[in-house]
């Protein structure tokens, strides 16, 4: 991961000015063996979720009771394990090392805010493919259960996150307000979560992580199912490196900016002439 | 810490008290809203009556972002904010003070509330204490909550529409119990009912009274 | 010809830089202030005199340097940096909604200050009377500096951090300001006046230096009574500093960046050369002398 990081400074909390007007840095190296990476989770990515495609639709045979619904069985719990544990976890993982003082780098900041978008997309499938499941199972497109709650809250906790990182602010500000209102959605997901299950449930019950890890599904649906479960990880896997290479290079761009800014702000001594900064100056 | 803590509750309830806005625009509100689901839900009272809880409990929702709006704003005049930095002021108990006076101002809207349930809705309670309690218990989680995204929110421009957007899918647990405990007062079902709602309301109201003594310096050093 | 004793330092800056967003305020100021010195911070709008008051008190953490108040972090000791610390700042932090005589104790009780100090306080500043049940936002700007005087005197920490404060005074509130700026520096209160008003500041300050594009590219000394220590700020201006070279970070050199002996102020004009990169060197050829 440290392949990813700009040759500057930058991410490891405060930008450093340039000790003198070199001009704009050039944008971040990124080495042969990240870009390897990145491509290898892909094609993995890419071929396994086409592999359980094909045998989720063609190779494994229906389900006794649910027919071919039960065919959604290889995607909607997978993203739903990676939108509500692996995205999720991630992201309160990331934010919490974030403002751990000792552990403070951009680096996590970063990577939260990668996992948060990412597992937007994620949730909006988990509720989407539960949804299309839901219809013929249960008769409505939507029910008030417990887990399609809690993940319809989660959604809502997400996308608030993401809101609030759009306003502008320095990185270190927004990383430190993004990281707290991340940790408060965490504390609050447990008491959601009891919440909502002693309000209505009626899902059914795990199918494989049940408290018995009694498998309830056998043979060639079981590989499906975990072929399924790790070729959605792979994906979101990949995703985030991506997300992650875009959020350093968007504050590479911002840095820049900041370096032009100090070189103007310290030309203002320079004598009469000099130009007044367009920019309010924050000082009042 | 406690003394800091009074000091500004009694600087904001004074404020209030001075200002009168709790009382003379919020609860208003609040009894515009059980207006507003009467005529969404029809006339019918036994609708309404069986509603009551959660109609209730959703007004109060409404009435705890103007009141935390509000908190938020008596700050961001002539600088006061940074008053309160400066002055080196204990942020546990700026915090504590702070949603001492949103919970005080939300028991006396509440208190308006049930009332307006009672009457306009013709909501029967059969046990008051759960009742009571669920509301004490509720509105300290909801003030906590709701200074500890006011004050996260408040340098913000954006801070009115993101509040409500950012605290009322937090409190969601809040609304759930103080719903459930209501529905058993009212039946007159057994106190095991509504203990284990109650149970989930003090663990909320602990995590987030903890979070905020600890991290609210920090917090108020990042708006 | 080294002055007897170190002073301690008040205010250190060490090649600070902070930001407000993408803006930087300060570009990276090099300042020394001695405990019980009065310093005349001048520059035209826009230049960084008020956002280095905000730094000194706290307010706005640094994106890079180092900076001590009284020898504390303030960000890391942020507390007892503030409470140690006074900021009359152009907004008086008051509460609509309160009288003058709320405000006043509020404040004054927030900020760990004695309560018993609050009425003198409120007496000397004239904030009497009708005066003092009056709300907040019924007051004049020139009222409202009032309150925030007399809540800075009440407490009366050991560094005062003063940004334009004769704005919007009449000519008796004035008279009372030079007082307790005065008094306060006889009482060896560390004084920073960010003003336009050279003319009045200089009887009071020690020395000024001169803010602009958000450092300090000049110092001059004035003409205030020998600082109480009894150092005496000679023409070779870094030479008060130079003492300092016993302090707790053990660098000297840095300690230059700030003052400029006479010799060096023809520089100060010409913005890049008198960079803080030359006011190091400039720094240490008159320490050398």
């Amino acid at each position: 991961m440290s392949d990813l990081e700009p040759v500057t400074d930058r991410t490891h909390g405060s930008p450093v000015p340039a000790a003198a007007d070199t001009g704009p840095t050039p944008p971040p190296a990124r080495s042969a063996r990240s870009r390897a990476t990145e491509r290898v989770i892909g094609v993995l990515a890419l071929v396994g979720t086409v592999f359980t495609v094909w045998l989720g639709l063609w190779v494994t045979p229906p389900d006794r009771t649910q027919g071919d619904l039960v065919r959604l069985v290889y995607l909607h719990p997978g993203v739903a394990w990676v939108a509500l544990y692996l995205a999720f976890g991630l992201a309160a993982v990331s934010s919490v090392l974030y403002l751990w003082p000792r552990t403070r780098s951009l680096f996590w900041d970063r990577l939260a805010a990668a996992s948060v978008e990412v597992g937007v997309v994620f949730n909006v499938c988990t509720l989407v493919s539960g949804s299309i499941w839901g219809k013929p199972t249960w008769g409505v497109w939507w029910a008030w259960d417990a887990r399609l709650t809690l993940t319809a809250v989660l959604l809502v906790l997400f996308l608030g996150y993401l809101a609030l990182r759009r306003i502008p602010a320095e990185p270190e500000v927004r990383a430190r307000r993004s990281a707290f209102v991340a940790l408060f959605a965490v504390l609050d997901v447990p008491l959601v979560h009891f919440s909502v299950n002693w309000w209505n449930t009626l899902h059914q019950g795990a199918t494989v992580l049940n408290p018995g890890l009694t498998l309830k599904i056998h043979g060639s649906m079981a590989w499906t199912l975990l072929l399924g479960f790790v070729s959605l990880t792979l994906a979101f896997v990949w995703m985030l490196l991506v997300r992650y290479r875009i959020g350093v290079l968007e504050d590479w761009l911002d840095a820049n900016e900041l370096d032009a800014a100090l070189a103007e702000r310290r030309s203002e001594g320079a004598g009469p002439g000099h130009t007044v900064p367009s920019e309010p100056v924050g000082v009042a | 810490m406690w003394h800091d803590a009074a000091l500004v509750a009694g600087k904001d309830l004074r404020i209030e008290a001075r200002s009168r806005v709790a009382l003379s625009q919020v609860a208003p509100f609040g009894i515009v809203a059980l207006a507003l689901f009467a005529f969404a839900l029809g006339p019918d009272r036994g609708v309404l009556a069986r509603g009551a809880p959660g109609l209730f409990w959703v007004a109060v929702l409404f009435c705890t972002v103007l009141a935390v709006q509000r908190s938020v704003s008596v700050e961001s005049a002539d600088g006061a904010r940074d008053g309160l930095r400066l002055s080196g002021i204990d942020p546990a108990g700026l915090f504590l003070g702070k949603a001492a006076a949103v919970g005080v101002q939300l028991l006396v809207l509440e208190a308006i509330l049930v009332a307006g349930v009672v009457v306009l809705y013709g909501a029967r309670i059969q046990v008051p204490w759960m009742v009571g309690v669920s509301c004490a218990l509720g509105t300290i989680g909801l003030a906590v909550t709701g200074t500890l995204y006011g004050a996260l929110s408040s340098g913000l421009r954006m801070r009115e529409t993101l509040l409500p957007f950012l605290l009322l899918p937090i409190v969601a647990p809040v609304l759930l119990a103080g719903t459930r405990i209501w529905q058993a007062a009212m039946v007159g079902g057994s106190p095991g009912d509504g203990t284990q709602w109650l149970r989930l309301l003090v663990a909320f109201d602990a995590v987030y009274l903890a979070v905020g003594v600890i991290l609210f310096g920090p917090i108020q050093e990042t708006a | 010809m080294a002055p007897a004793a170190p002073s301690p330092s008040a205010v250190s800056l060490r090649d600070a830089v902070a930001l407000s967003g993408r803006f930087p305020l300060l570009a990276g100021v090099d300042l020394e202030v001695a405990v019980g010195e009065t310093v005349l911070v001048e520059g035209p709008n826009g230049a960084g005199k008020t956002s280095l008051l905000r730094v000194c008190a706290g307010l706005v953490p640094l994106a890079s340097g180092r900076l001590t108040v009284l020898g504390l972090d303030p960000v890391r000791q942020r507390t007892a940096v503030r409470r140690r610390v006074g900021l009359l700042s152009h907004a008086s932090h008051l509460y609509d909604d309160l009288t003058v005589q709320e405000n006043v104790r509020f404040a004054v009780r927030a900020a760990g200050g004695d309560p018993a100090r609050i009425a003198p306080a409120c007496d000397r500043w004239g904030l009497t009377g009708r005066l003092a049940r009056t709300p907040a936002t019924k007051l004049s700007a020139g009222q409202r500096r009032r309150v925030a005087l007399a809540v800075l005197t009440a407490r009366w920490p050991e560094v005062w951090l003063l940004d334009e404060p004769h704005a919007g005074l009449d000519a008796a509130a004035r008279a009372l300001l030079d007082e307790a700026v005065a008094e306060a520096s006889a009482a060896r209160v560390t004084i920073l006046i960010a003003s336009h008003e050279s003319g009045v500041v200089e009887d009071l300050a020690h020395r000024a230096v001169t803010v602009t594009g958000g450092r300090v590219t000049a110092g001059r000394v004035l003409g205030a009574p020998a600082s109480p220590d009894g150092i005496t700020r000679s023409t070779d201006g870094p030479g008060g500093t130079v003492a300092s070279a016993d302090a707790p970070d053990g660098r000297t050199g840095g300690s230059d960046g700030g003052t400029r002996g006479s010799g060096d102020g023809a520089d100060a004009p010409d913005g890049r050369t008198g960079g803080s990169d030359g006011a190091h060197v400039g720094g240490r050829v008159a320490h050398v002398a």
